[in-house]
């Protein structure tokens, strides 16, 4: 302070003054951004309240009290039989083969992780931006993949043992039900969304209809339909197996969504792209193959990607025609009389895993988002 | 083409006949004059044992519509609240509105319903040591007792005034919109709207010496009985239903404020409007444009996933009726076609009263 009186007589240049210590730092972030009113003040102040409701009995319960080891569902009990109040990480580790595969028998089990090898091998060079053969794996994974899982998975053929699909279970079940919905249901969406703009009538008349019964009624009852209706669709003699029945029931229903996020990117595309390429004498498919859906689809990979989410959280629903997906052997561990009561640690564990699935996903959308937009 | 779909619907028929035919299975809608046989723990119209399959279709539908209802309220009033949140200056409120969509968004329903069903509501105390409110609320594991309000003598006047206090607040808006167009001058209309439509018929039941008693819930043996009580399986859906769906209502409400490009709110300032109106008349309709077409698919998609209500065992359509019904009398074919064509049509009135909403809010163009 000293200093500005003497300084500021003189004329020339001064050097600059610092803000006020208020305006900058933490302090000053603190004051806008936590502090800067009366209202604000009592906003942070219940912030604050919540965050202490909330956060401390949750890492108590999941850290500090949770029973780390032990062998028994009795380390988990108190004196008088009941559940503890604090997660019991043992009954997840006691039962971890059989949330992860189900009832798939334990000397198969390679086959499951050969198979996820073989995808995770697949889908790392996609994330490398330099990587030349993208298209290639792409076809590969969508295509071939499927295939050899088939193969793998079902057996009964190359000296593999037969496994029932009664059998498969757990977050196993769970990703075969949501990349089989996955792959199936882009390809017969976008046919969908095409026939929804076509010039026939009647193809335009039947694609609209199926699309708008599929999206105007709830996934349980299109499974319902599927386990106790198809079978009586079919002439005698012939029965399909239950979880084909729920995969086609899955799969029909997320491609009435995707077929409207394709039609969203196909509404998008200029009328001039489809006139220029008629003028190139280009064939309806081939204008549509190379021209426009190109476009259109990479417009929309957020959506694809949002449907994608959606099917992933929706496949829990086949617990209710009795199929054993990730939730469903969860539900399951629960009627063992031993391990009965550990309902919270169950869920948690399964909301955990569910929530990195589609967590990731949906970070992955977002990043493809911003690399695509291109726009200004 | 056309031939290859008249060919596939004709083998499904006759398929389905045969395999009709062979599992001695009627057909047609004369089961749903028979007696059910089976108890429903929630309905809101008559019903018992000896009501028929019709009938119980009817509770498992307006228990189906009453869930969706409370559901899209509580899911509205919470979205809101949180979508705000999220863009408030507060950083910490802000932050924690984020964690809450990130969260809530990316585990499924069917196991948040679980979760709430199994590890909240199922661990509540025994009905003996229910947890109490005000002395006269009890909450335990099986369902919230409150006390009933039974209506006595002289209510009926109750509901008059309050109908006529609506009537008169419509006039007298009316009535305000064309003063304040003609002189400029401006009334009151919402302070008048509340002492019309809550004081008057507070007055009226004063008057009236309260024609109104109270039903309490009374510990009788090892269960409450009297008053008014809500099943454990509608809390746990309308619970999960409106915390899961908020979540989405949040992102939407979130887009369509900052849609609304901060030039308006500067131009309403400008202008000399004050914060509250700037907000009411200038922001909130405009974010409303952007706000309505996708709440309408999140109010369509919460009346689909109340299905899920099968997986508690709340008695929903799904649940009473192609569960239950379809498992006694076997007619598959019927039940998923009609539970289908209710769905279906429960959309498109959904969708269709909320086009009519958003072309009232619309921009008019000229």
């Amino acid at each position: 302070m000293t200093e500005r009186k003497s300084d500021s007589h003189e004329l020339g240049s001064h050097p600059d003054w610092s803000p006020p210590a208020s305006t900058v730092g933490v302090l000053g972030w603190m004051r806008a951004n936590l502090f800067s009113s009366p209202l604000n003040f009592g906003l942070t102040a219940l912030g604050l309240w919540l965050i202490y409701q909330i956060v401390p009995p949750i890492i108590n319960w999941a850290f500090i009290d949770a029973i780390w080891s032990g062998d028994s569902p009795d380390a988990c009990r108190n004196e008088g039989g009941g559940p503890k109040a604090a997660a019991c990480w043992i009954y997840i580790d006691h039962w971890f083969n059989y949330l992860m595969y189900g009832l798939y028998p334990k000397t198969e089990q390679w086959r499951i992780n050969s198979a996820y090898i073989l995808l995770l091998g697949g889908m790392i060079p996609l994330f490398i931006p330099s990587f030349k053969y993208k298209g290639w794996i792409s076809v590969f994974l969508l295509f071939v993949f499927p295939v050899i899982a088939y193969f793998l998975f079902a057996g009964g053929s190359f000296d593999l043992a037969i496994v029932e699909t009664p059998l498969w279970g757990g977050l196993f079940l769970t990703l075969v039900i949501a990349i089989t919905g996955i792959v199936v249901s882009l390809p017969i969406g976008i046919v969908l969304a095409l026939g929804r703009r076509s010039d026939m009538p009647i193809v335009r008349a039947l694609c609209v209809g199926f699309i708008e019964l599929w999206r105007g009624v709830p996934l349980i009852t299109v499974l319902f339909m599927s386990s106790v209706m198809f079978p009586l669709f079919l002439p005698e003699g012939m029965n399909f197996d239950k979880l084909i029945r729920a995969l086609v029931g899955v799969a029909l229903f997320s491609a009435a969504y995707m077929a409207e996020v394709v039609r969203g990117g196909l509404q998008a595309i200029p009328k001039g792209q489809t006139e220029a390429a008629g003028a190139l004498g280009l064939s309806y498919w081939k204008t549509m193959g190379l021209i426009i859906l190109p476009q259109a689809l990479k417009m929309v990979i957020p959506g694809i990607v949002n449907t994608f989410i959606g099917l992933f959280k929706d496949t829990t629903l086949v617990l209710i025609i009795g199929l054993f997906d990730f939730l469903g052997v969860i539900q399951a561990t629960f009627t063992n009389p031993e391990w009965g009561g550990f309902h919270t640690t169950g869920y948690v564990f399964a909301a955990f895993i569910y929530w990195c699935f589609c967590f990731s996903m949906s970070r992955y959308s977002m990043h493809l988002e911003k690399k695509l937009h291109t726009g200004h | 083409m056309i031939g290859a779909v008249i060919l596939g619907g004709y083998t499904i028929v006759s398929n389905t006949l045969a395999n009709l035919d062979k599992q001695g299975i009627a057909s047609g809608f004369g089961f749903m004059d028979t007696t059910a046989g089976f108890a429903i723990i929630m309905h809101l119209v008559e019903y018992s044992e000896e009501s028929s399959y019709g009938r119980v279709f009817f509770v498992g539908l307006l228990n189906t519509v009453v869930v969706s209802v409370v559901g899209i309220i509580f899911a509205t009033i919470l979205g809101f609240i949180i979508g705000v949140a999220r863009l408030s200056n507060n950083w910490l409120i802000s932050k924690v509105a984020t964690v809450y969509i990130e969260i809530i968004r990316n585990i499924p329903l069917l196991l948040q319903i679980f979760f709430w069903y199994f590890a909240v509501l199922r661990q509540l105390p025994g009905p003996k040591q229910s947890i109490e409110l005000f002395g006269s609320i009890f909450f335990n594991k099986r369902g919230l007792y409150t006390p009933n309000p039974i209506p006595d003598d002289g209510f009926g006047f109750v509901w008059i005034t309050f109908f006529a206090a609506i009537v008169a607040t419509f006039l007298i808006r009316r009535w305000a919109k064309k003063r304040q167009e003609l002189t400029g001058q401006q009334f009151p209309v919402f302070f008048t709207a509340l002492g019309l439509i809550i004081g008057l018929p507070i007055l009226v039941f004063v008057a009236m010496g309260m024609p109104l008693y109270f039903d309490y819930p009374a510990l009788t043996g090892f269960n409450y009985t009297g008053g008014m009580v809500l099943i454990p399986e509608f809390i746990c859906l309308a619970l999960a239903l409106s915390i899961y769906t908020a979540a989405f209502i949040a992102e939407i409400v979130r887009a369509g404020i900052m849609a609304v490009s901060k030039g308006q709110s500067e131009a309403a300032h400008a202008l000399g409007l004050r914060h509250g109106p700037t907000l009411r008349l200038v922001v909130i309709p405009q974010a409303l444009r952007v706000i309505i077409p996708p709440l309408t698919s999140q109010y369509l998609n919460l009346t689909k996933n109340s299905s899920l209500a099968v997986a508690i065992a709340y008695p929903d359509l799904v649940s009473v009726f192609a569960g239950t019904t379809l498992m006694q009398t076997g007619q598959a074919v019927e039940i998923v076609a009609i539970t289908m064509a209710v769905y279906f049509t429960l959309s498109l009135l959904i969708s269709s009263f909320m086009n009519w909403y958003n072309e009232k809010m619309a921009l008019v163009e000229r």
